[in-house]
């Protein structure tokens, strides 16, 4: 924020930038100091450093619930805890990993690259993107808090009726998992808006659509199923808690309701939801895999082809939950084939995978390690999953460990594996130093054979009958073995995840300095320092391909006359990336943080009276009223740049 | 220094000093899709009119587990309905010349056509009090009043908001110098009214009719 007065509001850049440009951009975009200024922040970097951060800490959270869920089923008839906690942990576990640790981390991870990677100067909207953290954080601590008071959901993360009904689940805990989905889906919509904005408005001037990084194509193709896809559970569960709360009859049979209601609306958005893990999942392997083989990515315009059509495809699996239930088995049968044609967008990307790897020149670093596992573990979660899309099995395997052992399969192998190779690749970018890479091959070997030690047997446990969700069981059903060597996995795991956390912990000062790209990567993010400045670029970059870093570059190189004293963002046309126009954006505020407080006053109160949501209201529309109010001498400042059309 | 590290170095320097692309005489703003505003809205009509569809949706659902339909009362009054979605259809016409006032940055007629519209919310918001009055069921009463006082609360929580922004952005217009961009929020807030009136069109069928000839 520039206050003082010597500031030269019209100043604009030169290529290459001198170093007065490369000063008052930095003034220009940087943070304020201090506490409120802590408060205040909202460039990209910041907010996505610590969402990221966030994330990992419930991702942590969610590790450590299932450490004692595995801790309690290592031997028949423990009682470590009993069946009230377990019915807690289970469902905090599912949904700490869901709702707080796989959508946003990923939403978060975008945050931070996204305008990097399509060389912009900032993300669009940067106060609204502070507002979505903070919903999300305040989401996530009230929802740890309730369990610290023993009213933690109980009834699993996707909360069916009747069971999370006013009947059988009184008092607030079912309360406090609906507006957690409150929280985080609102949170999770307004990042989808953010990211598509982003990528159609914000791009380097030739960037065109056909040469966006695959991740970022990732990201946005998940960001349109969030916007499709997330409305569903938030409505479902807003009825869940009028039912709950005001009488409504939503879920009611006895008054016209209907419970399966419950499971479509749930799982509508539900399957959707597994996508919007996996595809940005697949958007790190095709960053990683190009940068360590040496070459651009083979079959690119397939691999966003296969983004595409697996998005639209996932809306058409939800049913494939519910086989146990008395729908239509003609109905049934559409879900089956739908659910094994997506198998074929997923084989063409691993295919294209495969192609890269083999036509390249392999570069083994601990990122390369975390994607390859990818190819071992998804393939074998994508396997069981063609057999639950079976009605006749997953009739026999339906709610057993078979189940839990695919979802992991798929989630783990599918997107934490890549996520974790994704902070090992792009962690010197972010804080300037390399972590290090033998504690790295430590880190990905205790994972990966911590993993299959916990989750395979699984399997194998399923089959012999043991269901998910019972917190013991006794001896002699021939399940202890497996299940005291899943419990060793699952330490394994512990121990693993703890060297992860030491290492970014160690690296942050002890690690080698990285450089602006130490792994001679192609994509925009690796052309500016690391970490990178407030405005990302002294000069915004010009684009003719889509390694931009491994091609010849044609001119123009940079672009010329971007203001340097005000925040100027360039704004280009959306398929061909022409520039447009520039648009001045908006000073770092308090007042995202404010409002999201008052929303939380808003969502939380809610659990406790409806009034809430009137009373409440006041507070959240003076502070959104604040928030876009123009401060003194704004307006006049903006028009010292402005041109008309 | 290998021929790799030197190529990366010449690449560099090239891209540290070549030609420059200046964008010093680009405008500062642009109505319709050019602008990033634009696309928040757009993005929040897919977002809002998914919503919407999930529930007319519902309501068919929950409409073909019943042998009768309303379950237990008659339908709502067509005519506060009715009357307000005529309000609604003709607050299109000051809408759309505040837009056009807009995009031609003509202070006078949009802070006029602000005005305006701003009435008609004030009509629009006293009618929907009286709609309430006249669905002849509770949300508490079955599964029926359930549904239909989702609608209609979705859809005025929808007016509610858009009258309050409309009120701040006349405000605004009255208070503040007017820049580029000022005309840009006024052409987009008239966008987004446009989606408020055109939703209500479905969900007055579903709610009013639907119980009548489905």
């Amino acid at each position: 924020m520039n206050t003082t007065s010597e500031v030269d509001l019209t100043a604009r850049n030169q290529v290459p930038p001198s170093e007065a440009d490369r000063q008052a951009l930095e003034a220009t975009w940087r943070d304020p100091a201090g506490l409120v200024g802590w408060f205040s922040a909202i460039n990209h970097k910041t907010i996505g450093v610590r969402f990221i951060v966030t994330a990992f800490g419930f991702f942590v959270a969610g590790g450590l619930l299932a450490a004692v869920m595995r801790l309690q089923l290592a031997r028949p008839q423990n009682t470590l805890v009993g069946p009230d906690l377990y019915n807690q942990l289970f469902t905090m576990h599912g949904t700490t990993m869901m709702f707080l640790f796989a959508v946003p981390v990923m939403q978060a991870m975008a945050t931070y690259l996204v305008p990097l990677m399509v060389g912009a100067r900032s993300i669009a909207f940067p106060r609204m993107n502070a507002f979505a953290y903070w919903l999300y954080l305040f989401g996530g601590l009230m929802l740890y808090i309730a369990f610290a008071l023993n009213i933690g959901p109980d009834a699993g993360w996707f909360t069916y009726v009747p069971l999370a009904g006013p009947d059988f689940s009184p008092g607030k805990r079912v309360d406090f998992w609906a507006q957690l989905i409150t929280f985080t889906e609102f949170s999770g919509l307004l990042e989808a808006v953010i990211v598509i904005t982003t990528v159609f408005k914000l791009r380097a001037v030739g960037m065109t659509l056909n040469r966006i990084p695959l991740f970022v194509w990732a990201m946005l193709v998940t960001a349109f199923m969030v916007m499709f896809a997330m409305p569903a559970v938030m409505l479902t569960s807003t009825a869940l808690i009028l039912d709950r709360l005001v009488g409504t009859h939503f879920f009611n049979p006895a008054e016209g309701g209907d419970a399966l209601l419950w499971q479509h609306l749930f799982w509508f958005f539900g399957h959707p939801e597994v996508y919007f893990i996996f595809l940005p999942g697949l958007g790190f392997m095709s960053a990683i895999i190009p940068t360590f083989v040496r070459r651009p990515i083979f079959g690119y315009s397939a691999m966003v082809l296969a983004l595409i059509a697996t998005a639209f495809l996932s809306f058409g699996l939800w049913v494939h939950h519910m086989f146990a239930t008395n729908l239509p088995e003609l109905g049934k049968g559409f879900f089956t084939a739908m659910s094994l044609m997506i198998a074929i967008p997923s084989a063409v990307q691993i295919f294209c995978w495969i192609a890269t790897l083999w036509t390249g020149r392999i570069h083994l670093k601990t990122p390369l390690l975390f994607v390859l596992a990818f190819f071992f573990i998804l393939v074998l979660g994508g396997m069981t999953g063609l057999m639950l899309a079976m009605v006749p099995l997953d009739l026999q395997v339906h709610d057993t460990y078979f189940v839990v052992a695919h979802l992991h399969y798929v989630l783990i192998g599918g997107a934490v594996f890549p996520l974790l190779g994704a902070i090992y690749y792009w962690y010197p970018k972010i804080t300037g130093r390399l972590m290090n890479e033998t504690m790295g091959r430590w880190n990905f070997w205790l994972f990966f054979i911590g993993f299959n030690t916990a989750f395979f047997p699984m399997h194998l446990l399923g089959m012999k009958g043991m269901p998910r969700r019972v917190y013991t069981y006794p001896a002699g059903m021939g399940w202890d073995t497996m299940n005291l060597v899943a419990t060793v996995g699952a330490v394994t795991i512990a121990v693993s995840m703890l060297l992860f956390v030491i290492n970014v912990w160690r690296s942050l000062r002890h690690g080698q300095v990285a450089g602006d790209n130490p792994w001679g990567a192609g994509t925009l993010e690796w052309a500016t320092s690391s970490p990178p400045p407030a405005a990302n670029f002294d000069a915004l970059p010009v684009v003719h391909g889509r390694e931009p870093l491994w091609e010849a570059a044609p001119e123009p190189t940079q672009v010329r006359g971007m203001a340097t004293g005000q925040r100027e963002v360039l704004v280009t046309t959306v398929v061909d990336a022409r520039p447009d126009h520039r648009s001045v954006f908006p000073d770092s505020s308090i007042w995202p943080f404010i409002s999201a407080v008052a929303t939380t006053v808003l969502f939380v109160g809610s659990i406790f009276t409806p009034w809430a949501v009137v009373w409440a209201s006041v507070p959240v529309a003076i502070a959104l009223t604040v928030w876009f109010w123009p401060r003194r001498g704004e307006t006049e400042r903006e028009m010292l740049l402005e041109k008309s059309p | 220094m290998t021929v790799e590290q030197a190529l990366a170095r010449a690449q560099q320097q090239v891209r540290q000093e070549g030609a420059a692309l200046d964008v010093a005489e680009l405008p500062s703003y642009g109505f319709s899709h050019r602008s990033i505003l634009w696309w928040a809205t757009a993005g929040m009509m897919a977002i809002e009119g998914t919503v919407f569809a999930l529930a007319v949706a519902v309501y068919f659902y929950l409409r073909s587990h019943s042998a009768t339909w309303p379950m237990s009362s008659l339908p709502p009054e067509l005519r506060y309905g009715t009357a307000n979605t005529l309000i609604l259809l003709v607050s299109l016409l000051p809408n759309e010349w505040a837009k056009r006032a807009a995009e031609k940055e003509h202070v006078g007629h949009v802070r006029m056509a602000l005005v305006i519209c701003m009435l008609f919310s004030l009509a629009f918001l006293a009618v929907r009090w009286l709609e309430f009055t006249a669905l002849n069921c509770r949300w508490d009463d079955n599964a029926y009043g359930s549904i239909v006082w989702m609608l209609m609360g979705l859809h005025t929580t929808h007016l509610l908001t858009d009258a309050y922004d409309s009120g701040v952005l006349t405000t605004l217009v009255f208070t503040q110098k007017m820049d580029g961009k000022r005309f840009v929020d006024v052409s987009e807030s008239a966008m987004y009214w446009y989606f408020v009136v055109l939703t209500w069109l479905p969900l007055y069928a579903v709610v009013y009719w639907g119980p009548r000839f489905v």
